[in-house]
């Protein structure tokens, strides 16, 4: 129904966007290879003389432990409670049925600044030392959600005829689950764990309110940021950070063909 | 049950043998027996997660928010009072910060739901299967790449000696000198959720069927108008959920305002932060101010949630 001309104009649009969303990313990209302190444009001298001091820093290296440390602890709970809630939602009926996608998501729907505000006022009213653990819960309860956006949306798609054909054979409900269903969301849950590893291995806002004085990389690169300290190594490690997670998403793209934010396609 | 000969046990793995097999089945028998007791086993853990640590801080959080701080110890004083909210209220500083966070939120929202519409029409209705999954992967790839960095890339390309000065000095035009700033606020806060826009606005065009459009070419409409009675009422559940992400995290939002915002760039969530976890705190004041936020984003989930918004997301 698009005259030609509005072809053309949305495929001219199109191409202005993704140079819009990927111009800065390849700009700061290069700036983990300027030589200079200053950080200045143009680069006029390269170098990779920052990567061996970043990555031997004592201080980076704790924040980056703690980090895959909180993201390990917060994908594991992510992957059990929102398998979990994804199945009894899509098995059973109950009351409040339909609230609880609602429930699971206000974490990421509500502004960081609230969830992490909440949590913190929660931690302080029960005297709980702000620890691994703090953080873990924290990143844990807005992780759950992608997981079992994931797994609902491949059980949606899943045959029922699959789980009837498997218990007509004569297998248990074990059986089924192990054999039928769970090889039918393996994918889903794998795509859904990286992704919920992704977030919270980059999440900040809710973090600096769950950490107390613990620094995990991202709180790491934002106190450098600010101050204006160790910017080449800020460099060096934004670099390595954004390598990594293209890793993740490219694969759970490649392991789901579904759509949407909380999703993956 | 242990005598009946179970085709079941041929495809039970070798490990563990049928001791293994039988004490597994006895612990499965009342669950198979009861489904509801099955349905009550999964969704009891992440529901008590959920209540126990989410929405209870949630509760801590708005109750504190009527509390206050003793000025002499710095201690939590257990004692109701809406001194807070009057505060905030009666403040001009404070209002003001709020009035600048929802504005530059809107705006944020608006810039994105612009630029995202016809990318996503492209993408949805134009591009062909191999373009759109590339343009998909184009789309995700900004959305999952750290935040933090591309707050920082934005700080650094804005900076007085930064690649946008450069570009505009080499083209022969006069700086821009937007670091530090509302503009330089509204510039990367949309570039930062722009993902979030694009995504169910495709999700919700993608889905509208071709018959629908036939339909309304062969009752004589011509494209515009096509365009605004099919296209834009189906798509509109997409970018209010769209909407929901871009005001929503704007409006929570601490750390552009302090990376690339300027003197009088304060935001609620600048607020919060330091009021809650600065020298000076008072978590009851930093709580009352954080519920501005959850009440302004509750109502606007409520609404989003009877258009259907949540199907898209």
């Amino acid at each position: 129904m698009e005259t030609r001309a509005t072809r053309l104009g949305l495929r001219v649009w199109t191409f202005l966007v993704i140079l819009f969303l990927h111009l800065p990313i390849v700009i700061i990209i290069l700036y983990a290879f300027n030589a200079q302190t200053a950080q200045g444009w143009p680069i006029t001298n390269w170098t990779t003389k920052w990567f061996s001091p970043t990555l031997h820093d004592g201080e980076m290296q704790q924040a980056l432990w703690l980090s895959l440390k909180a993201g390990l602890g917060a994908t594991v709970i992510a992957l059990l409670l929102g398998s979990a809630a994804a199945f009894a939602v899509h098995r059973f009926r109950f009351f409040g049925r339909e609230a609880i996608s609602f429930l699971l998501v206000l974490p990421l729907a509500l502004p960081g600044i609230i969830t992490g505000m909440a949590l913190n006022s929660f931690f302080t009213f029960w005297k709980a030392n702000f620890s691994l653990w703090t953080i873990v819960v924290g990143h844990a309860t807005f992780c759950i959600v992608i997981v079992y956006n994931n797994v609902i949306a491949r059980l949606r798609r899943t045959p029922t005829s699959l789980t009837e054909a498997s218990m007509d054979l004569g297998a248990d409900g074990w059986q089924t689950f192990r054999f039928v269903t769970f090889p039918a969301i393996s994918t889903a849950l794998i795509s859904g764990g990286l992704l919920a590893f992704a977030l919270s291995f980059d999440e900040v806002i809710v973090t600096t309110f769950t950490a107390g004085v613990q620094n995990t990389l991202p709180i790491w690169i934002f106190g450098n940021i600010r101050i204006g300290q160790q910017l080449p190594e800020v460099n060096v490690i934004v670099f390595v950070i954004l390598l990594v997670t293209i890793i993740p998403v490219t694969v759970a793209q490649r392991l789901t063909r579904e759509s949407g934010i909380l999703r993956n396609e | 049950m242990g005598q009946r000969l179970d085709s079941g046990d041929l495809l039970a793995p070798r490990r563990g043998g049928p001791s293994f097999t039988r004490a597994r089945r006895r612990l499965a028998r009342p669950l198979w027996r009861l489904p509801w007791l099955r349905g009550i086993a999964l969704l009891l853990p992440p529901m008590a997660w959920f209540l126990l640590l989410y929405v209870a801080a949630l509760a801590v959080l708005f109750v504190s928010a009527f509390w206050s701080v003793d000025v002499f110890t710095t201690k939590v004083v257990h004692t109701w009072s809406l001194d807070n909210f009057r505060e905030i209220v009666t403040s001009s500083a404070w209002r003001r910060v709020i009035t600048r966070t929802v504005v530059i939120a809107f705006l944020v929202t608006l810039t994105d739901a612009v630029i995202a519409f016809p990318f996503a029409y492209y993408m949805a209705r134009i591009a062909s299967g191999r373009t759109r999954a590339l343009l998909f992967v184009l789309v995700l790839l900004p959305l999952w790449s750290s935040y933090l960095v591309r707050v920082y890339a934005w700080k650094v390309i804005l900076a007085q000696d930064g690649i946008l000065n450069w570009s505009l000095q080499k083209a022969g035009l006069p700086a821009a000198n937007i670091g530090y700033t509302n503009t330089a606020m509204w510039l990367v806060f949309s570039y930062i959720w722009l993902p979030f826009m694009i995504l169910p606005v495709y999700a919700a065009l993608e889905r509208i069927p071709d018959s629908y459009i036939e339909a309304s070419r062969d009752l004589g409409a011509r494209s515009f108008k096509t365009f605004r009675t099919i296209i834009v009422p189906l798509a509109l559940p997409g970018v209010i959920a769209g909407s929901i992400f871009t005001f929503s995290l704007t409006l929570g939002d601490y750390i552009t305002p302090t990376l690339v915002g300027g003197a009088s760039s304060t935001f609620i969530g600048n607020v919060v932060y330091n009021t809650g976890l600065g020298a000076a705190g008072n978590l009851p004041f930093a709580a009352a101010f954080a519920s501005v936020p959850l009440v302004v984003m509750a109502i606007y989930l409520i609404l989003a949630r009877r258009s259907g918004a949540f199907e898209a997301l």
